[in-house]
């Protein structure tokens, strides 16, 4: 890989976005965005801006790929043409079609499947616009647009990369770190179960490093399933104070 | 075919009994895995061929090196692709067509093992600089599923580039010209796929296809010949505890060598 | 035994709610002595039962429950409709016709039609099986007249009210006809557009304001202000 950069972490331990290297870019969620979908939800996180939706359970057409025990699970994780630098095909990549199924995987076991045995849960996650770690904001969000949607669900998923930049550990890579760093590691955690849904790495990391590496993105979890309950809340308690005022 | 969920309870029961005392169906011990039977340059036509034998579990890796443009952010590196196939005589659930998002994960994952161990100097394909580059065309055919293809498929993609020949070649006028003779490509890593397969709470090593179908979930930990991680994924709609992932990691690493040392020899 | 919420507090999906010997009731789940939220909704305990007014859920059909739907597809011997469920019910010729179904001489558009709605009762549905609907008892059939008003099925029982009070009320004070189905969806029929927009109206203050106390006569003194303008 070419560097654009020389350094991408500065001698006073600041990132290129003015970062520490245990702080999360900023991040701005909204619940309920979409009025078509049975739930949806918005975030932004750093220059990454992803729309969620959620229809379902409902029923499965064509009916053979239907489950008899539980519902079934369709997830597409998709980038506009315009999200990227260079003008990507909207055709789905081979990428994407990766991403969609360690998505997916991700968020399944959250779910309560099998309370909709031959139904189907649709969940489309567009990115709008990309700065790296696309993966985990899109967890995070259509986790909330599951919960939005009203499917019984065991915890939300939260989900933050961190990895190595410079020789040092670092949360919540942008793209520049994500591509000319050494390694990245998305996570995505069930905070309340300390459950792991989702562990991706590429990169080189020792052991050592890994331990760190992932401790790091799960505190990066944590912080951001704080973010992910205040507007979960916001959306459903606004109705309550504009009650309780008058 | 059989009603496959209650042969699946029944099956998945006495699976994970046996697991927590320590056992497997297939009398293996937890970790360890089915036996290797590794051959290469089994298709002449091909520049690197290497076919392996994990268990039941049979793959084919053939690679082809063509000429071909670089990518402009990399104008002196060779490229590498990887593609996988998940061919319908090698199981009655595969079925003819593109690749599915099993075969596309699969590619992937062998592929980031290749790619971030940097196993192959890209930079000693480069031919013309920003013109001209060797494309590693890396094409894993299953023949037999019977559990953990990326396992075996990442050997045999290992050890199909360890045996690859590149055609000498010189430069007259801007032009290629292909010389007789043979090279070696360039290989100066050797990154070993390890997965594990969760069943109930316990993980086990090289799941074979009875296992892959009980298990919550997989996890794959591809460490290079310094025993360090360079590439992890996760599949299937189980979840783990972070003790588990980090218990995982330090057998990887053992069983790593381990296969290391049937893969690469000499 | 501990609980770690306060009185009508808003949770989350996945929020502990309380350890030890409780019960896990509506909208939660146990694991070990633990009991966690399913769904966003407000937390409650009574008795010894945990469990959450979910603020966003959807139908899910149950055996007994009177429905609203739509006919969606008219087939050789049934008809299925939407009932506003994970799942499409069906509703059978031989229901209708009181007789077995001769497709020679019964033309089943004739009776119901695509888009037709339906007043019907839920008599059969498990897992592995589509809910099947019934339309003979008084009262159930096709929808000729009145306005459609749709609301979160998780608000039927406040718009019901105890023992029916919030909904006898608006009837009473609107004097429209309201037919309640369990799955979201009411009937409203009155004697002037008027009076089916302040039934319409109270509807939909209970809709939003479901999880309040008083709520009674707030409506009553809404609809009462209305009728004076």
């Amino acid at each position: 890989m070419r560097k654009t950069h020389e350094k991408l972490i500065n001698e006073n331990s600041t990132r290129l976005d003015g970062r520490k290297s245990n702080q999360l870019r900023p991040i701005k969620i909204e619940v309920g965005t979409l009025s078509n979908a049975d739930g949806s939800a918005y975030i932004e996180q750093g220059k990454n801006k992803i729309l969620a939706a959620v229809y379902g359970p409902k029923e499965l057409h064509p009916k053979h790929r239907a489950l008899p025990d539980r519902a079934l699970l369709i997830c597409r994780y998709h980038m506009a043409p315009f999200s990227v630098q260079e003008r990507k095909s909207p055709a789905p990549s081979r990428r994407e079609i990766e991403i969609s199924k360690v998505i997916r995987e991700a968020l399944e076991p959250s779910v309560f499947v099998e309370y909709y045995p031959r139904t189907s849960i649709d969940i489309f996650i567009e990115v709008l616009q990309a700065d790296g770690g696309t993966r985990c904001s899109g967890i995070t969000v259509a986790s909330l647009a599951l919960a939005d949607a009203g499917i019984p669900m065991h915890d939300l998923v939260s989900a933050c990369a961190a990895g190595k930049v410079d020789g040092q550990l670092v949360l919540d890579l942008n793209d520049i770190e994500d591509k000319e760093g050494e390694a990245d590691l998305p996570l995505a955690l069930m905070p309340n179960l300390n459950a792991i849904t989702l562990i991706q790495m590429d990169g080189d990391l020792s052991i050592n490093e890994f331990e760190q590496t992932l401790n790091l993105a799960k505190e990066g979890c944590k912080q951001i399933h704080a973010l992910q309950k205040d507007a979960l809340k916001a959306k459903y308690a606004a109705v309550k104070e504009v009650v309780e005022e008058k | 075919m059989t009603s496959s969920i209650t042969v699946a309870r029944v099956k998945q029961k006495r699976i994970a009994e046996l697991i927590s005392h320590g056992k497997r169906l297939d009398e293996r011990g937890l970790n360890d895995f089915r036996e290797v039977q590794l051959e290469v340059g089994v298709i002449e036509r091909a520049e690197g061929s290497a076919r392996v034998r994990l268990g039941k579990t049979e793959v084919m890796v053939g690679i082809k090196i063509e000429i071909g443009e670089p990518f402009s952010d990399v104008p002196n590196q060779g490229v590498l692709t990887v593609n996988a196939e998940l061919v319908p005589l090698a199981s009655p659930k595969f079925e003819p067509g593109p690749p599915n998002e099993n075969a596309i994960e699969l590619a992937r994952v062998v592929d980031r093992g290749i790619r971030e161990s940097k196993a192959i100097s890209t930079e000693k394909l480069c031919i013309i600089p920003g013109k001209k580059v060797f494309i590693v065309f890396v094409d894993l055919w299953v023949l037999n599923h019977d559990g953990n293809l990326i396992d075996a498929s990442a050997m045999a993609a290992l050890a199909a580039l360890l045996n690859t020949k590149i055609f000498n070649y010189e430069i007259k006028d801007d032009e290629i010209k292909i010389k007789p003779g043979y090279t070696q490509l360039p290989i100066v890593d050797h990154p070993i796929a390890v997965t594990f397969a969760k069943i109930d709470d316990n993980f086990v090593v090289d799941p074979w296809l009875v296992e892959e179908q009980v298990m919550d979930a997989r996890f794959t930990i591809t460490i290079d010949k310094d025993g360090k991680i360079c590439a992890l994924q996760k599949g299937g709609y189980g979840y783990f505890s972070m003790e588990k992932i980090l218990e995982a990691a330090k057998i990887a690493q053992q069983k790593a060598e381990e296969l290391r040392k049937i893969v690469v020899k000499g | 035994m501990t609980t770690y919420f306060e009185k009508r507090q808003l949770v989350t999906p996945g929020d502990l709610l309380a350890e030890g010997k409780y019960r896990a009731g509506e909208n939660t789940y146990k694991d070990d002595d633990k009991i966690y939220a399913t769904r966003i909704g407000i937390a409650n305990l009574e008795d010894t039962t945990i469990y959450v007014v979910a603020l966003k859920a959807f139908y899910v059909p149950s055996v007994g429950d009177m429905v609203i739907g739509k006919i969606v597809e008219v087939g050789i011997s049934i008809w299925i409709v939407d009932i506003n469920a994970p799942y499409l019910a069906v509703l059978r010729a031989s229901d209708v016709l009181d007789r077995p179904f001769n497709p020679r001489r019964d033309a089943l558009p004739a009776i119901f039609d695509v888009n037709d709605l339906i007043i019907a009762k839920l008599v059969a549905y498990d897992r592995t099986h589509d809910p099947v609907l019934t339309v003979r008892e008084p009262d159930l059939g096709k929808i000729t007249r009145g306005q459609i008003v749709e609301v979160t099925p998780t608000k039927i029982p406040r718009i019901i009210g105890r023992k029916g009070s919030m909904i006898s009320m608006i009837k009473k004070e609107t004097k429209c006809q309201i037919t309640i189905g369990q799955n979201g969806v009411i009937l409203i029929s009155g004697k002037t557009p008027e009076d089916e927009r302040l039934a319409v109206m109270a509807i939909r203050k209970i809709e939003q304001e479901s999880h309040t106390s008083g709520l009674t006569d707030r409506v009553t003194e809404m609809i009462r202000k209305e009728k004076e303008v």
